[in-house]
């Protein structure tokens, strides 16, 4: 009995039973190449995946609402090729101003598409798609097809992903506000009246309505926290990898949706948890980080990485058809 | 819309679509006609038979994918895959070519692959229905795009121009005027319009997207339909994968990037929109050439591909924007004068 009911919260919770999959894969990993689980090597994880961790954020909030961005990786090249722009023309430029700069680029295309489709009702997978091609059009046009390369750069700028002050010379920069961002929406999205509210038009836009919540504002302001976390994420991309090209981020909102779905968020709104999107981004990471570790071609990795989207999504649904058969089943005794 | 009879539904839809609809198609008939105007402004030759044509191949072959795209829009469906489906069908064409077998199996081999990504696609909808397409698809659209990448590496694949016959898919004239593909463009797109207009199936489809629901309890094999509608998409890409080859005469792994955008932008801009049931395919079709056209004419002089980028999406959103707004108001105005 008392196996049945530990095997239960296991299936039952997505989080313990990503953690088990995280940690099958870790050991598989490391099993293969002993260099992986190593402080460095997890260090280099975070850091180089930092983008994803501060997108999927974002996301996940769209998706609550029963929203989807697919435009954020233009955002994302719009924003940070500004600041890189302004970083190359005004050198003096602190980082803080350039990252500001890139945030409120971020900000302003967030708001665009959250009020197109707040207000006026366009489907967001067909405004964002628009969106997508106009901010990635916009952010070869402001460059003029060129690329800021690592000399245009001041060196603060560059020097801001791969140092420690923020993390009191412990952890990287970019991890320091990966792990703000996280607490941040944890606490947000599970104890204040905002996350109800987020949920509560994502089960039901229409009783959200009645019951006094706000639904258009709510869906602007998510669509426009996510405009502002891809600009962040646009600063923090070209400072890590000191250079600022237009075609940067192009697919990454494929694997940030992906990150979400494997974490447990639904794509029909109103599902969907901090710790879970955490940890799906966390294995799809450690996927694209791992695999050319232990010889696998990196041809192979975005087969493989489909593969296990479309393997997530299925065995959510086959669980979630057990849960409902033994709810249905409690209830007829 | 939930919560009425059938008989309701077909009754409002029927009015208030072809009111929508007749301005729709007007306002797209006036955009084509001039862009028309501006690109024989640009270009002497343009509106000459030869120059016609030279311009209509330039985009028939992703135009392919907007005759099913119809009805995966029409049954409130979406497919995002169809360019990971295009590479695929594309990267075995050229491996299978290259490794002996003769072209016309290759072609074979090509729409076979087509049709079977569709119907992965579909059974994967079909089984399990509490997923959202969209996610489905996007999953298939990696996996298809990785095999792809997976069979070539960052190689490609040609040497198609040594048989003339395949090469002539896409270059060849029939009588020295008229286009092979264009020819079949417009069998195919015949085709699908009798079907999605003329027919019991294309009856259905427009209930299956007006309420899923109402139409399996009505007695609509919606899964059956789903399933046709996915893999007859699956087969579309292939032949757009055979007309692209054709043209370019080899094959890489990130052929018909982006075309999932170009083939649902056109379906949208014709007034097909993502809601599922509405629609016409005639819009759909003035739309594919508008924006064919649009995207020749701005070729002609040069304007850069990233400004065409700009004006691509933003005329997607806008496109949609509008008969949004005043479906709304029209809506809630009928609503508040029933209450």
């Amino acid at each position: 009995m008392e196996k049945k009911s530990l095997w239960k919260t296991i299936t039952g919770s997505r989080e313990a039973s990503l953690v088990i999959v995280l940690i099958i894969l870790c050991v598989f990993i490391a099993s293969r190449n002993s260099a992986f689980l190593t402080p460095g090597s997890i260090e280099g994880l975070f850091k180089n995946y930092a983008v994803n961790f501060v997108l999927t954020c974002g996301m996940m909030l769209v998706l609550i609402i029963g929203g989807i961005d697919i435009s954020i990786g233009s955002t994302l090249a719009f924003s940070g090729m500004t600041a890189s722009l302004v970083l190359r023309d005004f050198p003096e430029t602190s980082v803080p101003v350039a990252f500001l700069i890139s945030i409120a680029v971020g900000t302003v295309c967030g708001l665009l598409i959250g009020a197109v489709v707040a207000y006026a009702k366009v489907p967001p997978i067909i405004c964002t798609l628009g969106a997508m091609s106009v901010y990635r059009g916009l952010a070869y046009l402001i460059a003029k097809n060129e690329w800021v390369s690592a000399s245009e750069f001041s060196k603060a700028y560059k020097a801001f992903a791969q140092s420690r002050y923020l993390g009191f010379g412990i952890i990287n920069n970019l991890v320091v506000i990966v792990i703000i961002l996280i607490v941040v929406f944890y606490i947000v999205m599970k104890w204040t009246p905002i996350g109800r509210k987020v949920y509560a038009v994502g089960s039901n836009a229409e009783a959200a309505l009645v019951s006094g919540i706000k639904v258009t504002k709510v869906k602007l302001a998510c669509y426009t926290i996510l405009g502002a976390l891809a600009g962040l994420s646009g600063a923090m991309f070209t400072s890590l990898y000191a250079s600022s090209q237009g075609n940067m981020g192009e697919g990454i909102e494929m694997d940030v949706i992906a990150a979400c779905v494997v974490g447990g968020v639904s794509l029909n709104g109103g599902r969907g948890s901090v710790i879970g999107v955490f940890l799906g981004t966390l294995i799809i990471s450690i996927i694209g980080k791992g695999l050319p570790m232990i010889g696998v071609s990196q041809f192979w990795q975005k087969a493989i990485k489909g593969l296990i989207i479309l393997l997530a999504v299925i065995i959510n649904v086959l669980v979630q058809r057990q849960m409902d058969k033994a709810a249905l089943k409690r209830r007829e005794i | 819309m939930a919560g009425k009879s059938g008989r309701t539904i077909i009754a409002e839809e029927k009015f208030s679509l072809k009111k929508l609809l007749v301005r729709w198609e007007t306002f797209l008939v006036i955009i084509f006609i001039l862009v028309n105007i501006m690109n024989s402004n640009i270009s002497d030759k343009y509106l000459s038979v030869p120059g016609l044509f030279n311009a209509t191949n330039s985009f028939l072959s992703i135009a392919f994918l907007t005759l099913p795209m119809c009805f995966v829009l029409l049954i409130g469906e979406i497919d995002i895959s169809v360019g990971a489906q295009v590479a695929l069908s594309a990267v075995l064409l050229g491996i299978s070519f290259n490794a002996g077998v003769p072209m016309w199996l290759a072609v074979i081999i090509a729409l076979a692959v087509g049709v079977l990504c569709g119907f992965l696609n579909g059974i994967i909808a079909i089984k399990f229905t509490e997923l959202n397409p969209m996610i489905i698809t996007l999953g298939t659209q990696i996996l298809f795009r990785g095999i792809a990448e997976m069979i070539l590496k960052d190689q490609s694949t040609g040497g198609f121009t040594s048989v003339k016959w395949f090469s002539n898919l896409y270059w060849g004239k029939i009588g020295g005027v008229v286009p092979v593909m264009f020819v079949i463009f417009v069998i195919c797109a015949v085709i699908f319009g009798v079907v999605m207009h003329k027919s019991t199936f294309g009856r259905r489809m427009y209930a299956v997207g007006s309420n899923k629901l109402a139409a399996k309890y009505s007695g609509i094999n919606v899964p059956g339909m789903r399933l046709t509608i996915y893999t007859l998409t699956g087969l579309f890409c292939g032949v757009c994968a055979v007309f692209a080859s054709s043209q370019m005469g080899s094959a890489r792994p990130n052929v018909g990037a982006g075309y999932e955008l170009d083939a649902i932008g056109m379906c949208v801009l014709g007034g097909v929109l993502t809601d599922g049931g509405k629609g016409n395919f005639i819009g759909a079709m003035i739309s594919v050439f508008l924006l064919g056209l649009l995207k020749y004419g701005l070729g002609l002089v040069n304007v850069s591909s990233n400004i065409m980028l700009v004006v691509k999406g933003a005329l997607l959103i806008f496109a949609v924007m509008i008969p949004h707004l005043n479906l709304g108001r029209f809506f809630k105005k009928k609503a508040v004068k029933t209450a």
